[in-house]
């Protein structure tokens, strides 16, 4: 009963203006049998805040973050300046509902005309939509809008080296409701994605690549989106670590279609993947088909400048089953708090954080050399993949030692199974990588006994 | 340049966007990227990889200028911390400040989502716990936490729906829906390949079971029902309607965002629902954030249980573990395993309230809902008389003489300081006024809200023209929503480029 607010007198005056005898009453017209089963008496009673914070408490120590995580794979670990969050989760922002009344929802709407600024700014697309839920469903997204952009293609081209969570969710999306086959395209040696032959270009919607793709390897974009355009398939790029854009030729500048990412890592804490945030981005003509949420400039009745959602004919409360899609809430919130990150580190601050996740994730290679090799040649931006013998129960004795040495790939693809998924940020400093390369090098001179597997 | 105006507007300072202010070369926050050595990107990263803009088109702003801006914006909302919010269809409870500072514990807050399952032991004690919470009250065995909001979990719902009928050989097309049904149903039908069949409510507001039998067909593969409704009628025939459609090998899908009606008074599953999506958001008091993030579970009876998306979430000695054995799934709906966050947040509010805290919740919402419509109805005409739960709809024909329609009357609350319920929904009632106060909403501020509605209904018979023009009170007045749809402005464009720093 916490958060109710009615004294018995209260609730006795208005059951009186009711004309009612009892509040139990008021639920007469719900079938008995129902109610009679519905008692939530066999669940525990509550608890006051004190205690329920001791116990909350007491599962969040039980959760391990005191160790070294040099983990990426989709969820990159930042720091964040504290006037992020403090700024981002303002009452005003975080307890508003969906803008539906403009006139009392500046601040949401404002802030999302410039969430849509920065997002076409940093992908250097022409247009960007106002959050999907997160990388991978925007992908699945991107798919649908490519389906309907050149419908009767059907095949869909998806990167083996795209991360498998994207083309999982591709796949869920796709399953069972459109005569759409997906066909997965095989990495090169240097990790990065061969253009598929022509005839299979002429007959897809899209080539989906991965930007840097999962083994950390920054594709050829420009390459892909000539020869894809050159057979009418549009050229799809999915981040999932959306700060290398600030290093790399944007997707609009190579010529991409339809660009999306995840927006984590600009501001959003791990939260053990969720909530994340989908960056999605295209080209300015196809805009009526973009699935989700636009906020638009406009005037009010004395001519100032405002914002109010627009386009929502392609909405679901418009057009319901000829919608581009159902997206009813999205993570407005989140892209309140991605637009607060994008504005304080702006230009140059940007421009530095990026700068420092390449040279750490070189500086850590470096530091590997003797350990193992690079699995891949092409050029990287924070993550790598190292081979090494015996990688799994390597990566097991970094762990028994505080050390989490990324992610033991051949949990997602068999064929590199002696390989691990490293990621270095700005959160990883000298010290922290010679704790690794020191936790993966004492296994290689020790006996190798100890069992392998993931806990 | 800096203030449009320069002035107080209505009490708040004017602000212009983010990129009109700053000077080249500012910047609120950096990072010294030579602090581990390193190459510099030009060494490693070929010249067509790079980019060459210097990343025109960011702010250029300090920390103190992003610190005013984003707090005057936010003045410019109002939200459910600074005003009461009677949304109809959107539950818009307070939502507690504990959770907010519960979520950002280390512990929570900084783990890495591919964590050795050991690792996360605790917040996978949590989801499991909130599993458990939502098959209690939903009364249903299965539950999936990875869809990412309400209608997300209506996809992802469908699509089980879809597979559990490939699977018995045949994915039927049709999905029977009534009228009054949130957008997002057809929506999610639509996006699962299926077409929509619409079905009247009866004259009380209600779907009769003659007439799902009647639309019933070895086609349909679902019917798509949201009970109390979206008039906030209970749905009195479920179990009736339930048994028919299970009789045509159909299956029920349950709506669930109207559960802040339904804690402690009906379970789903024992209407007969195959599966249901949990807005932990409008029901478990997570916060709306604008429009998100929300987080959608699903519940479903056994027989879709094995088709609940991948990971699942299983016990074994060890303790929890995630686990993709499950061939009959539908597979990953997103990407690692939902909102975590909001699934924190609603895991406090049901263990703060307990089975008794919750049952009371719905017991008072209903209880406001009823207090509203008994001070009302003499004000503005009810959609339906029939005996309702947590919302009540009302209507604005009574006032077609004053040429006041349900908009204005909305827009005029704003200057009363109330957010506006919801208006023109549910579709099937004529300018439609839709009133839901929750539950943690006292008798004060539903009188002072009564008050406010008398006040403008009185305003509308005397000066129409005044309500006609609301609101006058805002920050904004009404906006120009046809020319932001006609001529789009996505983004803000430099005027010119600026020199790279």
């Amino acid at each position: 009963m916490r958060y109710t607010p009615h004294t018995s007198a209260e609730i006795d005056a208005m059951l009186r203006a009711i004309g009612a005898q009892s509040v139990d009453a008021l639920l007469a017209h719900v079938p008995e049998a129902l109610r009679t089963r519905a008692s939530l008496a066999a669940l525990p009673g509550g608890i006051d805040e004190r205690a329920m914070r001791i116990e909350v408490a007491a599962l969040a120590a039980r959760n391990r973050t005191d160790g070294l995580a040099f983990l990426g794979a989709g969820a990159y670990p930042h720091f964040i300046p504290a006037a992020v969050d403090q700024l981002a989760s303002r009452a005003e922002f975080a307890t508003a509902y969906t803008p539906y009344q403009p006139e009392v929802s500046q601040g949401t709407l404002q802030a999302t005309f410039e969430f849509q600024s920065a997002v076409a700014a940093l992908t250097g697309m022409e247009v960007a939509n106002a959050g999907m839920y997160d990388g991978a469903t925007a992908a699945a997204e991107a798919v649908l809008m490519t389906q309907r952009l050149r419908p009767g293609r059907p095949l869909v081209l998806v990167a083996r080296a795209l991360h498998p969570h994207y083309r999982q969710v591709i796949a869920t999306y796709l399953a069972g409701i459109k005569d759409v086959e997906l066909v997965e395209v095989p990495y090169g040696p240097d990790g990065a994605t061969p253009l598929p032959a022509a005839d299979l270009l002429r007959r897809a919607s899209c080539l989906v690549l991965g930007y840097p793709n999962v083994f950390g390897i920054v594709e050829d974009l420009a390459g892909a989106a000539e020869i894809a355009h050159g057979e009418d398939c549009l050229l799809v790029s999915a981040t999932t670590e959306a700060l290398a854009l600030a290093l790399l030729r944007t997707p609009g500048a190579a010529g991409v279609d339809v660009a999306v990412a995840e927006g984590q890592s600009l501001g959003l804490p791990l939260a053990y993947g969720g909530p994340g945030l989908g960056l999605f981005t295209s080209r300015e003509r196809f805009v009526r088909n973009l699935p989700g949420r636009l906020v638009g400039e406009t005037v009010d009745v004395q001519g100032r400048r405002g914002y109010v959602l627009t386009l929502a004919t392609r909405e679901q409360h418009i057009r319901r089953e000829r919608a581009t899609s159902n997206i009813c809430t999205n993570q407005g919130l989140c892209a309140v708090q991605v637009v607060v990150y994008l504005s304080l580190l702006g230009r140059h601050g940007l421009a530095s954080v990026a700068e420092r996740n390449l040279r750490g994730a070189h500086a850590l290679a470096e530091r590997l050399r003797g350990v193992g090799t690079l699995r891949f040649s092409g050029p990287y931006f924070n993550e790598l993949v190292l081979s090494l013998s015996g990688a799994r129960r390597r990566w097991q004795h970094a762990l028994a030692e505080g050390v989490v040495a990324g992610l033991p790939l051949g949990d997602w693809y068999p064929e590199l199974e002696d390989t691990l998924l490293l990621c270095a940020t700005e959160l990883h400093d000298a010290a922290a990588m010679d704790r690794l390369a020191a936790a993966l090098a004492a296994d290689a001179a020790a006996p190798a006994a100890r069992a392998g597997g993931r806990s | 340049m800096s203030r449009p105006e320069g002035v107080l507007r209505n009490g708040l300072l004017p602000e212009p966007l983010i990129f009109e202010r700053g000077a080249p070369g500012r910047t609120g926050a950096t990072c010294d990227p030579g602090e581990v050595g390193g190459p510099a990107p030009a060494d490693v990263l070929p010249s067509g990889l790079r980019r060459d803009d210097g990343l025109a088109g960011l702010p250029e702003v300090s920390e103190l200028d992003v610190v005013r801006h984003f707090t005057r914006l936010s003045q410019w909302n109002l939200s459910a911390a600074t005003t009461l919010y009677p949304l109809g269809s959107c539950t818009m409870k307070y939502n507690p400040v504990v959770h907010e500072a519960v979520v950002r514990l280390p512990g929570f807050a900084d783990l890495h989502p591919l964590l050795p399952d050991a690792w996360a032991q605790g917040t996978l004690e949590l989801m499991d716990g909130l599993a458990g919470f939502l098959r209690a009250v939903s009364g249903l065995p299965g539950v999936s936490l990875q869809p990412a909001a309400g209608a997300h979990g209506e996809l992802t719902g469908m699509k089980m729906v879809r597979a559990y009928h490939t699977d018995r050989g045949n994915p039927r097309n049709r999905v029977l829906i009534p009228a009054s049904a949130h957008g997002t149903n057809p929506a999610s039908a639509a996006l699962c390949g299926y077409t929509v069949t619409e079905m009247p409510a009866n004259d009380f507001g209600i779907l009769e079971v003659d007439t799902v039998r009647k639309h019933l067909g070895t086609d349909v593969a679902a019917l798509m029902v949201t009970n109390p409704n979206t008039i906030g009628l209970f749905e009195r025939n479920i179990q009736a309607i339930a048994d028919a459609v299970h009789e045509a090998g159909a299956l029920l899908y349950c709506d669930g965002a109207n559960m802040n009606a339904l804690l402690g008074v009906a379970k789903p599953g024992d209407m007969g629902a195959d599966v249901l999506q949990f807005n932990l958001h409008k029901t478990f008091s997570t916060p709306h954030g604008g429009g998100g993030p929300g987080a959608g579970p699903v519940a479903v009876s056994e027989r879709l249980e094995p088709y609940l998306p991948t990971p699942r979430l299983v016990r074994d000695p060890k303790g929890l573990r995630w686990s993709e054995d499950f061939p009959k799934a539908i597979g990953r709906v997103r990407s690692f395993h939902g909102n975590v966050g909001m699934l924190v947040r609603a895991y406090c509010y049901m263990r703060t309230l307990g089975g008794d805290g919750l049952t009371d919740a719905t017991a008072m919402a209903v209880l406001n809902a009823n207090y509203i419509r008994a001070e009302l109805s003499g004000v503005l005409p009810l959609a339906f008389e029939t005996p309702s739960l947590h919302e009540c709809v009302f209507t604005d024909h009574d006032l077609a003489a004053t040429g006041v329609h349900t908009l204005d009357l909305a827009k005029r609350l704003l200057d009363y300081g109330f957010f506006a319920p919801t208006i023109y929904f549910p579709l099937v009632v004529p300018g439609a006024i839709m009133v839901e106060p929750t539950e943690t909403e006292s008798k004060q501020t539903l009188d002072e809200f009564i008050a406010a509605v008398r006040a403008i209904v009185a305003e509308a018979r005397e000066t129409p023209e005044l309500v006609k023009e609301a609101p006058h009170a805002t920050f904004v007045g009404r906006l120009d929503e046809t020319r932001a749809a006609r001529r789009p402005v996505l983004r803000w464009k430099p005027p010119t480029a600026r020199p790279t720093e």
